[in-house]
């Protein structure tokens, strides 16, 4: 019997994780993630009008911010056979791909940095080196000047003597290897990152009205028409720009050049059997031609097409009530109505087990692009070997804590690339006159609608049954459910319990290596409180390209 | 006349990566929201200024919550480092470097050393039902937390709609017993409801609190402020109300026009809030201006009150 160590509140993340590891000789030899909160989002919605759906849901979270909306009209309109026109299908993809870029790099900088970069090194860090760095790694060098400017800013700040959110780290931590000029770049781009957000969180606000929770979304389509000016779109264009321009000078740099130091966690923090991708950003009608491939890979990056058929889902170690496993159609959300309580050999979390054919399957930005890869899709290909040349290291290194990290930068890459030609398609219907961004329609009686999509943190699902126009039945099916999920009747682990499994910990009272691994996948516990029940009796098809 | 403190920090400013134009810009903004004139803009940079020089402590709590109101503060547009900067962030689980047992010391650490002189912010909702059981931080629930660390905060500001009125959590039936803080465990507290929140309206009011200023309130908690008149009062489109020029249809000619949203179900007459003044994201917009109705999120229960959105009220 090892050394069992509790980390609860995890920090860096949405919501509320406690996670539970066991460590023999200096590495997880087993592991337990429970999600600590539950509010219960489906059952407020039954009997609800459908049209109201995506502003409970959008509510899930609001670090994932309006990808449950986007998820939610989606399945109305299937539900009420609705159309939306060109120009609504491109906003709702820039205000998406605006998601994931706003998303991804605070994930980077601001959630997950601080497991690898040690910000009491910097303040001994020479600026000129680092302005030497900064040139043989940075699309943007930075001068000796400016680090010298950031370094005096750090020193006055922990000088004060309140070092607030910086407190009671775990600085000096044998686990850190930047040298001290990487790690003055680093948190110069930790303050840069910050203001950037700030300005990137902008490009919802044009077209969706504020950030987080922007509301122009509607069953039908959009509502910001007033917006879909030329000095309107030049607004978000240059925002978009400066965005990019971030993503391929410092945040890809960055990632690499860190990435370099800690090769170790190239063999680090995989372990999971099947990577499952959605997809996402369609470029033709609803469903079709996506940027972004769906499908399922294991670790020989073998492909196979999602067959939704395969998914079941186990409640034997959450908080609710026994129930057989059913479709989302029909799932049921019934939590213990009464005190819980944390047992790590009973039930222990209010995360579902969802399964992929039987087995655990992880979902994010490292399963987008293996099924990319694996799909032969040029970018990401490209990125991907670039990034592997540039660290050196094998394929192998993809299943990692370390690949984990590397294709969520490499995504954005991708994802930030392609809004150009949404940006050019949208001018010019505008320019030729078309300025549709809703389809009219009436509510049905009854309708069953679904959609499965691919949102920052991974694939995710709505579904909804209507009935004398109102809602019957709402379940969705949440990334962060997947990767975070609890055990299952057969004791298989969850995801991120497998991958926590063999991760090194030097020492017992920091355990500053699980929370590398925790956070690669970027945990939204808020979102990752909801069921899927679903089983083989498809009523309905779901398309995944 | 520039005094040489005031210099200093337009120097640390610049460091920021802030210019004074910028400053001034938000400064400008900030006034606005705090309803004061134009000409007070100086007096205004002045407090950030003073606030710059004391770092007040604050503890922020996340209940049961989305993290959307932590966002929201993240977006203070220029100056996200001043704001970080402009107190010491004691405790705050989104952003703090450290976790588990550390995250704990310094919770407890600041709550102990800044006693009776800390700042709350509560962001999220406290959970009743099964002694709080829904939900835990550290194997304690919302409601204990609460308890234990509100008394002991000079002042305790929600933030969003949830610790102020319960939120989305307490939307019917509730399953957790979700309550916002004063309603959970009886004391008073500044209410910043919006869902989110608008982070100016935050600034404000600390900006206020710590000038020693009285901040008068309406009878939901709310700084008048922020919240002394409705959406619909300070309305762009207010004039096609009272013309009666109405959109009836989403995509319709009239929503291209920028008519009144109240028979598609604008909540904008019973709602307290400035969004139509103060806007959001640097004042690049807010939900009336991009073609939706107000929802009324800045309302106490709004998602059964205000419910079904599209429909008129």
């Amino acid at each position: 019997m090892g050394k069992r160590i509790i980390v609860d509140p995890i920090t860096r993340i949405e919501g509320h994780l406690r996670i539970e590891v066991e460590v023999e000789k200096g590495k997880v030899v087993d592991a337990w993630c429970s999600g600590q909160m539950f509010r219960g989002i489906e059952m407020m919605l039954q009997g609800r009008d459908p049209r109201d759906a995506h502003h409970f849901v959008q509510r899930s979270c609001g670090v994932c911010t309006y990808v449950h909306a986007l998820a939610s009209v989606r399945a109305v309109e299937q539900a009420c056979n609705i159309e939306i026109p060109e120009n609504a299908r491109i906003i709702r993809n820039l205000l998406h791909g605006s998601q994931f870029q706003h998303d991804h790099i605070v994930h980077f900088y601001h959630l997950h940095a601080l497991d690898w970069v040690d910000i009491v090194s910097a303040l001994s860090a020479d600026p000129a080196k680092t302005a030497k760095l900064s040139e043989n790694v940075s699309g943007r060098p930075q001068n000796s000047a400016y680090f010298s400017e950031i370094q005096t800013r750090l020193k006055t700040f922990v000088n004060s003597g309140q070092l607030g959110p910086f407190n009671n780290a775990y600085w000096g931590h044998s686990a850190y290897n930047l040298p001290a000029e990487a790690n003055l770049m680093a948190s110069a781009h930790y303050i840069e990152g910050l203001k950037l957000q700030a300005k990137a969180a902008r490009m919802h606000a044009i077209f969706g009205g504020k950030n987080p929770h922007p509301q122009s979304l509607v069953v039908g389509g959009i509502t910001s028409v007033r917006d879909l000016t030329p000095e309107r779109i030049d607004e978000y264009t240059q925002i978009w720009k400066e965005t990019k321009a971030f993503v391929d000078e410092v945040y890809l740099p960055d990632l690499l050049a860190i990435a370099s130091f800690y090769k170790e966690w190239g063999a680090i923090g995989g372990n999971n059997d099947a990577y499952l991708a959605y997809g996402e950003f369609p470029q033709k009608k609803v469903d079709d031609d996506l940027l972004l491939p769906g499908g399922v890979v294991d670790a020989s990056l073998a492909y196979a097409a999602v067959n939704t058929d395969k998914i079941a889902e186990d409640v034997t170690r959450a908080w609710y009530e026994k129930g057989e496993a059913k479709h989302p159609l029909s799932g049921e959300t019934k939590p213990i109505a009464g005190e819980v309580f944390y047992n790590t050999d009973d039930k222990y979390s209010w995360i579902k087990a969802p399964r992929y054919a039987g087995k655990s399957a992880e979902v994010g930005p490292l399963a987008r692009v293996l099924v990319a890869y694996a799909k032969g899709h040029d970018h990401v290909k490209k990125l991907v070997d670039h990034t592997l040349k540039t660290l050196d290291v094998g394929k192998g290194a993809l299943f990692s804590t370390l690949g984990r990290t590397a294709a969520r930068a490499i995504e954005t890459v991708v994802i930030s690339d392609a809004m150009e030609g949404w940006i050019e398609t949208l001018k010019s219907n505008i320019a030729s006159g078309n300025k549709k961004t809703y389809q009219p329609w009436t509510m049905p009686d009854k309708g069953q609608g679904g959609g499965l999509n691919d949102v920052p943190r991974g694939a995710l699902g709505h579904w909804i049954d209507i009935k004398g126009g109102k809602i019957k039945n709402y379940q969705y099916v949440v990334p962060s459910t997947w990767n975070f999920g609890p055990r299952d009747s057969k004791k298989q682990k969850g995801p991120v319990e497998k991958s926590l499994v063999g991760t090194p910990v030097a020492d017992p009272s920091k355990p500053i290596e699980v929370l590398r691994t925790v956070h690669s996948f970027d945990p939204c516990l808020a979102c990752a409180v909801h069921v899927i029940d679903p089983h083989t009796n498809q009523t309905y098809e779901v398309k995944v390209i | 006349m520039e005094t040489n403190s005031s210099k200093k920090f337009y120097e640390v400013l610049e460091s920021k990566g802030v210019s004074r134009r910028d400053f001034l810009k938000y400064c400008t903004a900030l006034t606005a929201t705090m309803g004061l004139s134009y000409s007070l803009v100086g007096q205004v940079a002045a407090k950030i200024e003073k606030a710059a020089a004391i770092r007040p402590p604050v503890v922020w709590l996340h209940f049961s919550e989305c993290t959307g109101c932590s966002e929201a503060f993240l977006r203070t547009p220029d100056v996200g480092g001043i704001i970080l900067e402009t107190i010491s962030v004691e405790y705050h689980e989104t952003l703090m470097a450290a976790a588990g047992e550390q995250a704990e010391k310094s919770l407890h650490d600041a709550v102990e050393k800044y006693k009776g002189k800390f700042l709350c912010i509560v962001e999220g909702a406290v959970g009743t039902s099964y002694n709080g059981s829904y939900g835990k931080v550290s194997g304690k629930t919302f409601l204990e937390i609460a308890r234990e660390v509100i008394p002991k905060a000079a002042a305790t500001i929600c933030v969003g709609s949830c610790s102020a009125y319960g939120g989305i959590a307490a939307a019917a039936p509730n399953p957790g017993g979700y309550k916002g803080v004063k309603d959970a465990i009886g004391i008073d507290t500044i209410n910043l409801p919006g869902c989110p929140f608008n982070p100016l309206n935050l600034l404000g009011t600390i900006l206020k609190y710590l000038d020693n200023e009285k901040i008068e309130l309406d009878d939901y908690g709310r700084p008048l402020f922020a919240y002394g008149e409705t959406v619909h009062d300070n309305c762009p489109r207010l004039e096609h109300y009272e013309n009666d020029e109405f959109v009836e249809e989403f995509g319709s000619k009239e929503a291209e026009l920028g008519y009144c949203l109240y028979k598609m179900g604008c909540k904008g007459p019973e709602t307290y809030n400035n969004c139509p003044t103060a806007k959001f994201n640097d004042a690049t917009s807010f939900p009336i201006q991009a073609g939706h109705p107000c929802i009324g999120c800045s309302e106490p229960g709004f998602w059964d009150e205000m419910t079904p959105f599209y429909e008129e009220m």
